[in-house]
């Protein structure tokens, strides 16, 4: 199983990763997680790839060859969209940030890029940001996602329930269990 | 149990596991977390050094001392240290010494793509490269082993991809290694041409042992699947190789990459119709194999440039294409990094914009200061050349040129190497401006302390390096600490010091938006209220929360922090905080 996310550096695509990566491990496949780091991390597209299976060799994931990407941003989703296996799965959250080419003017930012990818592809465009909203912070956007995600998926809830409290700080479980069922129960 | 560690986590769980005693390191894209996981255990020394130097100097000493010592960084840092290695080399070690070097081919983080295993044949040292976590693990182990065996230093090379990617590692528990005896051996320890000469022989001597422990040794595996197709591999690489030929070739993995296996090699070339070297950067272990008479397919089939991928591998040598895929045809904007909301280097690089200076710049988030709207820096080479290729500059140029010239250096990048830059200016009778932009932390690499934030690794409050106190110890007589939020007030003071007639130092000191007293201290959001008149001048800030979307200028609340910036260059005071 090869999973993508794809955002903006600050929305917590890394944290998402890594929740993902523990639900392969309790499900005994071996895992890699492949993350980013330092400059890229600043605002600017991030990518990471989780991948589960009997054996798995390469940490990253070619075009062609995502059976699902997470996007945490709508332009983020349309850049991602060749990586998408033919026959894959797309959710996307439905926000939109502009990028410094937009800010400056130096181009527009896309326009109907759901309409567009849903012409291509499976796409399930999801308002996480209202969601995150809903459960007490947008910063949560990423665990809403992730209980999107997890809904789509063949594991027990319960198991994803187990590693969100694994892995968030203490004070902010509650916070990230409610951001998941939100996103869970959609 | 098993668990999911980064490679560089893994790293740092090896050195733990073999009983590592001192570890001491610059921060560096992607080789931090190293360092921040030795941090987790309490028995470890471990420190942020002012450079990669100075951290391999102090492992070396740690070593020389009696107990298992290790530095890591960035490629690029290797440069910095590359001086005690190459004689580190010559004087071996006493306890088990391991220098871990990061390359980042792709360059997702750097200013440049170097492959660092030349330094391992120019300095004749060891250079072990794992391929996953459990191999950083255990290849780290290993490294001690091998040092004290040999009585060498040993590198570990990690890329990008091992370095930051999460696998499985068994976890083990930490070897009891109680300090080696400290003995007085001038000989061996004391590099003077007398000695060094006699030091020369025993390292040839290492290397004929080395080579003879590299035919052996089973970290270069051979992986027999009955084909007539041989690839030799390493690191990353070999794991990219094993996704797309899976069994359909054979392979050489080699895990040591340096001294390589001469007869090794050529028995698996012998059996082989076709051979291929598969490795990123540059063709290292190609050019050696070519070297022993074999021939092979090396970058031919392949690139110097950028990372490999599987689907690349499978391309070149089994003539697969990779898989279809949907695309949207039309322009795609690209999202390049910038500085967050509320960077305190805003402010700076809106300000030298303004003035239409040259800005000498340097490594750190501010290196974003060159890119649009604010495209203020000239010059990006290394860490501390802001401050001596402007001196450079200036000499070459003249007074008029040096007043529209300034340096622009981090807090940790001018102790890291923009101290001796500023000697030299003060020293030559240089009259340039150098901007610290001292922001309280390590800002690009994720939050690391270092001597002018107080507080050590561990988070222990230490003696600060008072930087104003400093440059006026250098010389400079014209030190002034200003805040880059307050523009007008900055403007004026930049304007003055440049044209100043003698060295002067701007201390533009504003934490890091990111730490958490300034996400406390920043609250609310900006709003644009209905004076605006769209004259745009906060767009020129190139703040991600401030956009123009139908012709209005609006600020995006999921962005904004509420740092208040913006709301200093509205002419029309049109901006507002609110809660």
């Amino acid at each position: 199983m090869n999973i993508m996310i794809v955002g903006v550096g600050g929305q917590g695509t890394l944290l998402a990763s890594r929740i993902l990566g523990k639900v392969a491990i309790k499900q005994g496949y071996d895992v890699k997680v492949s993350e980013v780091h330092g400059m890229s991390q600043r605002g600017g597209s991030v990518v990471t790839y989780v991948k589960y299976g009997e054996k798995v060799y390469s940490p990253i994931i070619d075009k062609g060859e995502a059976d699902l990407v997470l996007a945490f941003e709508m332009l983020e989703a349309m850049r991602a969209l060749p990586y998408l296996k033919k026959g894959g799965k797309m959710i996307a959250n439905t926000q939109k940030m502009n990028p410094m080419p937009v800010i400056t003017g130096a181009m527009p930012y896309p326009e109907d890029i759901e309409q567009k990818i849903s012409a291509k592809a499976d796409l399930l465009a999801v308002d996480a940001l209202s969601l995150a909203e809903q459960a007490g912070t947008i910063k949560a956007v990423n665990v809403v996602l992730i209980g999107v995600l997890a809904a789509s998926m063949d594991v027990d809830k319960e198991v994803w329930v187990d590693v969100i409290r694994e892995t968030v700080p203490e004070r902010f479980i509650d916070l990230n269990i409610k951001a998941f069922e939100l996103g869970y129960n959609l | 149990m098993k668990k999911l560690m980064l490679g560089n986590e893994a790293v740092a769980r090896g050195a733990f596991e073999a009983g590592v005693g001192v570890v001491s390191s610059y921060p560096g894209t992607p080789s931090t977390e190293i360092t921040e996981n030795i941090v987790k255990y309490n028995d470890v020394y471990v420190e942020w050094a002012p450079n990669e130097k100075v951290a391999c100097e102090v492992a070396i000493g740690a070593s020389i001392a009696g107990a298992r010592a290790m530095t890591c960084m960035k490629h690029v840092g290797l440069n910095v240290m590359a001086d005690p290695v190459f004689t580190v080399s010559y004087t071996g070690v006493n306890g088990g010494l391991v220098l871990c070097v990061a390359d980042d081919p792709g360059m997702h983080s750097s200013q440049n793509e170097q492959d660092s295993r030349h330094y391992a044949k120019a300095s004749k040292i060891l250079m072990l490269e794992p391929s996953d976590s459990a191999e950083c693990r255990d290849f780290t182990k290993e490294a001690f082993t091998l040092s004290e065996q040999f009585d060498t230093p040993v590198f570990i090379r990690l890329s990008t991809r091992v370095s930051h990617s999460q696998s499985l590692v068994e976890e083990c528990e930490r070897a009891d290694k109680p300090l080696k005896d400290y003995d007085k051996d001038p000989g061996k320890y004391v590099m003077m041409p007398g000695n060094a000469i006699k030091r020369h022989v025993v390292v040839e001597e290492r290397m004929r042992a080395l080579e003879a422990m590299a035919e052996k040794t089973p970290l270069n595996t051979v992986e027999e699947n009955g084909s007539n197709i041989g690839v030799i591999s390493a690191g990353i690489a070999y794991v990219y190789a094993k996704e797309a030929l899976g069994d359909k070739v054979d392979y050489l993995k080699l895990g040591v990459v340096y001294p390589l296996p001469a007869e090794k090699i050529k028995a698996f070339a012998a059996k082989h119709d076709k051979v291929i070297v598969i490795e990123e950067l540059d063709p290292v272990i190609e050019e050696y194999v070519k070297s022993l008479g074999v021939e092979v397919i090396g970058k031919d089939g392949f690139t110097l440039l950028g990372e490999y991928t599987p689907a690349m591998i499978a391309k070149a040598v089994l003539g697969e294409d990779a898989p279809e895929f949907e695309v949207i045809d039309e322009p795609t904007p690209v999202r390049p990094p910038v500085m967050c909301a509320g960077c305190p280097h805003r402010g700076t690089f809106y300000v030298l914009k303004k003035l239409g200076l040259i800005v000498s710049g340097d490594i750190g988030c501010y290196t974003l200061g060159a890119t649009p709207p604010l495209q203020s820096v000239d010059t990006t080479i290394c860490m501390g050349a802001s401050v001596s290729a402007a001196h450079g500059m200036a000499k070459a140029r003249g007074d008029e040129f040096n007043k529209k010239l300034v340096s622009v250096i981090g807090d940790s990048t001018f102790i890291h190497s923009g101290i001796t830059g500023l000697i030299d200016i003060v020293y030559n009778k240089g009259n340039n401006t150098v901007i610290i932009l001292d922001n309280s932390i390590t800002g690009m690499t994720g939050h690391q302390d270092n001597p002018t934030t107080g507080f050590t690794i561990r988070k222990e409050p230490t003696k600060q390096v008072d930087l104003v106190a400093l440059a006026r110890a250098i010389g400079i007589e014209h030190v002034v600490v200003a805040d880059p939020f307050d523009v007008k007030e900055f403007e004026r003071i930049v304007k003055q010091e440049v044209e100043r007639e003698e060295p002067s130092v701007i201390v533009a000191q504003r934490p890091c938006a990111l730490l958490p007293p300034m996400r406390k201290k920043y609250s609310g959001h900006c709003r644009i209220t209905d004076k605006c008149k769209k004259c745009k001048m906060c767009m020129k800030l190139g703040c991600p929360a401030i956009s123009i979307e139908n012709g209005e200028v609006r600020i995006d609340r999921t962005q904004c922090n509420g740092c208040g910036l913006c709301t200093n260059v509205c002419p029309f005071h049109a901006i507002e905080k609110e809660d």
